[in-house]
């Protein structure tokens, strides 16, 4: 078949020869620009392949002659930060958190730490504003269930609340006095009114006298004869206007009832020592913390509860 | 007559098994697709046995039957596509837009969405052309046309049981290639069917030479086999049942998923719609092809090239970095062979660049190019390491797809859509040529406002990720970004009406095309439909229907 | 016209030799890039603690599929500074081996996930994906409380661990025989999970969903989050070098 070349008018260039339903095709030559940048692309890439490891054999690939690899990168970067970083940490590490208020750099300095880290780790649940919401505990105000000293919030991050599966975590259960049937309805109705006789939001009453009783019973071993609380094994000042799981008479009842036990996840494993002693004193810092008492109190493995064998911790 | 009471029994026969299917199903979602598939097969055999008895196609004209539903088909299925696409913008903005219920969260309907319009508008698109562009720079009708009304219909039946199956959970959750296992099948049987009619009716051509069009299509054709059967092994836990585990693991399934994912992009999105190109863009301008020499070397270096690039989408991750490697200069090399047909495209328009300004149909080509051109510098660029570094995981990579993807994919198809439409339903032109001008514009400001505010928030959200404050610390939650990126939800749902909004005036049109209507407006220049100058060799009857 | 370009018509003119050398030409570098992967040594190093998922984990890893969660969700920790102060040691390819399929994801619309596991509470997950926004305000997650109300589908496991053993899972003919009573045991707060344990250590049993009396998908769901990333202890030394 001979090929009907013609010269075409507008562009003065000539046809290759073929016609496929009405369209021809231009014999132009390649732009030079175009030919010379995907040289220029296959030049750049050949000087690539040599530099960095690109080419696969039996055992193993080319490693490249500059011996770069993404995890060598990720060791110097890491190296690097560590060293800029070594003087505030290596001084966080050897200071002794109960010492931390007598250094106030050093304390700035771990408090900052504190807040980037609390923005990645702790936000999802204590909210950004370390406010808290129902479950989750307000980190700024001072009521503490387990102890707003460093030293007990250092234990707290560390060791976690509840956690599963950590034997030196905080630890206790409240018992669930209404589903496991310890408490009639009627008791636990009455001691919630005096629950709330305590946190002054109602007039005493025949109920809350009849609770009283019950309370005095069931709950004054953890919470106290004036439902003040312990730390030792972080039940709740009953007496206050701050509520965990809320304050009004059906949230009591509920808790009453039900009970609740709310896990905080242990960091010891996830995060370093150093960061662990930054968010305690960034969570210290918040408007809360309290000054130090006495050394570590040691985590209670083992609630007190008389009246249930409480399955602990699932 | 033997023959159709073969294939009628042979669809009876089909049904029959999928009902035992249902009835023997493992799981409700499998009975769900038994039933679907039952009823098509219901339905195929019906039909056979009606058309059997009804005339014969003129065999002096090209096979148009199955190109008009595809028209329609990539319409439809393109505002239905837009449209999910919209739902789950929305979502993203507004999240109680997912409505509280499992069939609709985003999780299900993304796939819904990037299936819809990649497989059920790219996909009708590229088959209808294909069965266009094919027969006329053959002259000849297409082969086998049972087959190729099997591979249309068997086509949407693919579409139908995919879409239901992500709404009901039946997902492989990999990244478009998300069927499960029988709809993988369905679809291998399907595609080879395509590939047959489409070789088929290149071997009984009437030119010498394949036109670069089909050099294109078929490439596309041959390669998404390949990929689609390679990424899909799996292993079925039930033969009556909808879930199975893939054949891969971890890092070599990753690279498979990508080599089939990028190179759906390379030859589903890229290399089909050039041969689309190739034939729309000459037609309508009415000038030769820029460079013969050009689209060779373009052909064979884009698609020896293309195949490489996958690892782009593994970048920094547990894939071995010489993998990571070979894929970033490839993609590097696959800058200038994309850009190949750009220019092929644009330079075809020399000595008619004045069409820019008169013909809406013209403007909408160019503009395809263009973002085609865009996307295809902007990937090379992502696809260096230290650039992907920030962009991966962000919307960035988002803004990439869809100056992609409603630029170059959408555009060019539209036009093709445009300039077919008329020719198939026999009008002396379409109802409306201002209306195009109208989509143009809607379309074109859609995507500026859509991709614009993606880069915006892509390289917002990687540099808060990565931002240290001065002491050293990480300075956002994760959250926080997330807050950070509702401005620019908010104005990608404006983007997305808009491109929604000229799909729906483009449907009106079309519609009111194939009614046969012509608004009366002032006239914009586009070249009128003229059969004796559009097929300027009429085909000889050489090919009789197989249909007895 | 040059005749290197003329030669080009001798393709041009053949549709079989056009397929053919497209296609030659299109298996290549998939073939250079994929198989090595099959046989290079060091493209997965096993690291001590990666075991197959329970059964109960699997069924999760299931739901976690069918849910798309990877559409906002990536499982895969890129080693930068950045990433790897926010989410943990960056990932290694053995983490993956036993993901039929990889769910490393493309997109962080959400955050990563790779090693969520322990990093919140069974109560917080449960909250989070009934209603994510009643615990993060800022949440654009959909909410999937529907998982809370489904029972776990217990008969079918068995079928399914053999296809995973059929596709690679070194699941043993012991782990096979027990699926079921294993799949109950992991949530059940009244079962002896010591088998389950021995075949599956630094397994996680307990309830997951706070209703110990039924087997959930959130059961499930929240079991397969709270093993991800906890496998492997990187603060062991062994580890910690093969991951070098
Ligand atoms: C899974 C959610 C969750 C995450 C994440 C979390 N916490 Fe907690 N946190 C809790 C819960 C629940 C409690 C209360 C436990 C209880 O009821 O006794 C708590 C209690 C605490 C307490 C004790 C408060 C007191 O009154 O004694 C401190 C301090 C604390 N969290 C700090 C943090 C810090 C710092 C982080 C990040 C490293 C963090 N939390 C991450 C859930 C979480
Ligand atoms: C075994 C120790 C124990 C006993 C006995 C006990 N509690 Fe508690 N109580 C706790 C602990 C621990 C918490 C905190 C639970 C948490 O943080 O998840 C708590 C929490 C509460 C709360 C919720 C406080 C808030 O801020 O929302 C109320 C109300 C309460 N207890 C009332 C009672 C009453 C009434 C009784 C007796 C009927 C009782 N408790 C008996 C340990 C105990
Ligand atoms: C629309 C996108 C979207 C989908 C779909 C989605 N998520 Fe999320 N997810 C988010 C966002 C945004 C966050 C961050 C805010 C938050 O904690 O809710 C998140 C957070 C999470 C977290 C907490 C991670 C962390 O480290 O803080 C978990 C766990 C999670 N999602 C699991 C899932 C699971 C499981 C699914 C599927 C069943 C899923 N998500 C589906 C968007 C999504
Ligand atoms: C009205 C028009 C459209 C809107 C509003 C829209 C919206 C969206 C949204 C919200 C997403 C999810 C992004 C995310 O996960 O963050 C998405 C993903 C996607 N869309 Fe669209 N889309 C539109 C049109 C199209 C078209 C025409 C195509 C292709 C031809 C397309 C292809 C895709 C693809 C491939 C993805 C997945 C991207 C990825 O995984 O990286 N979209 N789209
Ligand atoms: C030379 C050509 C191109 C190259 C080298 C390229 C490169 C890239 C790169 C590097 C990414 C980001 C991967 C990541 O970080 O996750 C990407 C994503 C993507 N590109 Fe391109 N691109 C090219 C052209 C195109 C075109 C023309 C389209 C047409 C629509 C397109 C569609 C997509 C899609 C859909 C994704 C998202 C994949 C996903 O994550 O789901 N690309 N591309
Ligand atoms: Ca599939
Ligand atoms: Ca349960
Ligand atoms: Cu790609």
């Amino acid at each position: 078949m001979v090929d009907r070349t013609r010269i075409d008018e507008p562009t003065g260039t000539e046809t290759v020869g073929h016609e496929w339903d009405g369209i021809e095709e231009l014999d132009t030559p390649m732009p030079r620009w175009w030919l010379l940048t995907l040289f220029g692309t296959i030049a750049f890439s050949l000087v690539y392949v040599v530099l960095y490891p690109a080419i696969p054999f039996r055992h193993s690939a080319s490693a490249g002659v500059l011996g770069w690899s993404s995890h060598r990168q990720l060791a110097g970067e890491m190296t690097a930060e560590a060293a800029r970083l070594a003087p505030t940490r290596s001084a966080l590490a050897q200071t002794p958190i109960e010492m931390l208020p007598a250094n106030p750099r050093l304390l700035v300095a771990a408090e900052e730490g504190g807040r980037s880290a609390f923005k990645v780790h702790c936000v999802q649940c204590h909210g950004s504003g370390a406010a808290g919401s129902k479950g989750y505990p307000n980190l700024n105000d001072d009521d503490w269930l387990w102890g707003g000293d460093l030293a007990a919030i250092q234990t707290t991050l560390t060791n976690g609340i509840r956690q599963p599966g950590n034997a030196d975590t905080r630890m206790s259960q409240m018992p669930a006095f209404g589903r496991d049937g310890i408490l009639e309805p009627a008791q636990v109705r009455d001691v919630a009114s005096y629950v709330r006789l305590l946190s002054g939001q109602e007039k005493a009453g025949a109920a809350s006298a009849r609770g009283g009783v019950v309370f005095a019973a069931n709950c004054a071993v953890c919470h106290g004869a004036q439902g003040k609380g312990g730390r030792n094994i972080g039940a709740p000042n009953l007496s206050d206007s701050i509520w965990l799981y809320g304050g009004d008479r059906v949230a009591i009842i509920d808790t009453i009832t039900n009970a609740h036990a709310g896990v905080m996840p242990a960091w010891g494993h996830r995060l370093d020592a150093v960061t662990i002693k930054m968010l305690a004193a960034y969570v210290h810092s918040l408007g809360g913390g309290e000054a130090n008492v006495a050394p570590p109190t040691p985590a209670l493995t083992q609630a007190p509860t008389q009246t249930a064998a409480a399955d602990v911790g699932n | 007559m033997a023959n159709l009471m073969m294939k009628t029994g042979g669809w009876f026969l089909l049904a029959m098994l999928a009902l035992f299917g249902f009835a023997a199903s493992a799981d409700r979602g499998f009975a769900v697709h038994m039933l679907i598939c039952g009823l098509a097969a219901l339905i195929a055999a019906v039909v056979t046995m009606r058309r059997g008895e009804t005339a014969k196609a003129d065999a002096s004209l090209y096979d148009d039957e199955v190109i008009r539903w595809g028209v329609i088909a990539t319409v439809f299925w393109g505002i239905v596509g837009f449209l999910v696409g919209l739902v789950i913008a929305t979502q993203l903005a507004f999240p109680w837009f997912s409505l509280n219920s499992e069939f609709t969260t985003f999780g299900r309907l993304r796939p819904l969405h990037t299936s819809a319009v990649i497989f059920a508008f790219g996909g009708n698109a590229l088959i209808a052309t294909s069965y266009y562009v094919v027969q006329r720079t053959c002259r000849v009708r297409l082969a086998f046309p049972g087959l190729a009304r099997f591979v249309f219909w068997g086509y949407q039946l693919f579409i139908v049981l995919a879409a239901t199956g992500y709404v009901m959970g039946i997902t492989e959750s990999r990244e478009y290639a998300e069927p499960e296992w029988y709809v993988d099948l369905w679809l291998t049987l399907v595609w080879l069917s395509y590939l047959a009619v489409y070789v088929g009716t290149i071997v009984r051509r009437h030119e010498p030479h394949i036109y670069v069009a089909n050099w294109f299509y078929l490439g596309f054709i041959i390669t998404v086999a390949m990929l689609h059967v390679v990424n899909n092994i799996s292993l079925p836990v039930s033969w009556m049942g909808s879930k199975s585990y893939s054949a891969f693991s971890g890092v070599q399934d990753a690279l498979i998923q990508w080599w089939y994912g990028h190179n759906a992009v390379g030859f589903f999105l890229t290399a089909g719609f050039l041969g689309m190109m190739y034939y729309f863009v000459p037609k309508q301008a009415e000038r030769p092809v820029y460079s013969y020499r050009l689209s060779i070397v373009h052909f064979w270096s884009l698609i020896f090239l293309y195949i490489w690039a996958g690892p782009h989408h593994l970048h920094y991750t547990a894939l071995p970095d010489w993998a990571q490697t070979l894929g970033m200069v490839f993609s590097l090399m696959l800058w200038m062979p994309s850009w190949g047909g750009m220019i092929n495209g644009l330079m075809t328009l020399n000595g008619a660049w004045d069409k820019i300004r008169t013909d809406p149909i013209i403007r909408m080509m160019v503009f395809a190019l263009a973002f085609y051109g865009m996307s295809t510098f902007e990937g090379p660029m992502m696809a260096i390491k230290a650039v992907n570094s920030l962009s991966h995981y962000t919307n960035w990579t988002i803004g990439h797809v869809h100056s992609g993807a409603l630029g170059w994919n959408g555009m060019i198809t539209f036009s093709a859509l445009y300039y077919m439409t008329p020719r198939l339903w026999n009008r002396s032109r379409l109802y409306s040529l201002r209306m195009i001008n109208w989509h143009f514009w809607c379309a074109t400001l859609g995507i500026v406002l859509y991709t614009a505010s993606m880069w915006v928030a892509g390289i917002t959200q990687g540099l808060m990720w990565r931002e240290y404050g001065d002491d050293g610390y990480l300075v956002y939650a994760f959250v926080e970004v997330v807050q950070a990126m509702h401005p620019y939800y908010v104005m990608r749902i404006g983007g997305g009406l808009l491109y929604f909004s000229g799909a729906i005036i483009m449907a009106f049109n079309i519609a009111m095309t194939i009614a046969g209507h012509l608004r009366s407006e002032a006239p914009m220049s586009s070249p009128a439909f003229d059969p004796a100058r559009d097929r300027p060799i009429r085909p000889a009857p050489i090919f009789a229907p197989v249909a007895a | 016209m040059a005749t290197q370009f003329a030669r080009h018509k001798t393709i041009e003119r053949n549709v079989t030799l056009l397929a053919v050398l497209a296609f030659i030409v299109v298996a290549i570098g998939g073939i250079v890039e994929i198989a090595p992967l099959f046989w290079i040594d060091t493209t997965v190093v096993k690291v001590d603690g990666v075991r197959p998922y329970t059964p109960l984990e699997q069924v999760g890893r299931n739901i976690y599929v069918r849910e798309g969660c990877y559409g906002c969700h990536s499982q895969m920790i890129r080693p930068f500074r950045d990433e790897v102060e926010r989410y943990g040691h960056y990932s290694l390819a053995a983490e993956s081996m036993y993901d039929h399929p990889f769910q490393w994801g493309s997109e962080r619309t959400g955050p990563d996930l790779a090693r969520v596991g322990n990093r919140y509470s069974d109560e917080w997950h449960v909250q989070h994906l009934k209603n994510p926004r009643a615990v993060v305000p800022q949440s654009i997650m959909p909410p999937y409380a529907f998982l809370a109300d489904r029972d776990v589908e217990i008969e079918s496991i068995t079928a399914h661990l053999k296809a995973l053993r059929g596709v690679g899972v070194p699941y043993s003919k012991d782990e096979i025989a027990n699926a079921k009573a294993d799949l109950v045991a992991q949530a059940d707060p009244e079962a002896d999970t010591t088998a389950l344990l021995k075949r599956y250590p630094k397994a996680q049993a307990r309830d997951f969903d706070g209703d110990p009396k039924r087997l959930t998908e959130m059961d499930a769901l929240v079991a397969y989050l709270q093993t991800l990333g906890t496998m492997v202890d990187f603060n062991a030394a062994g580890p910690r070098e093969q991951a070098e």
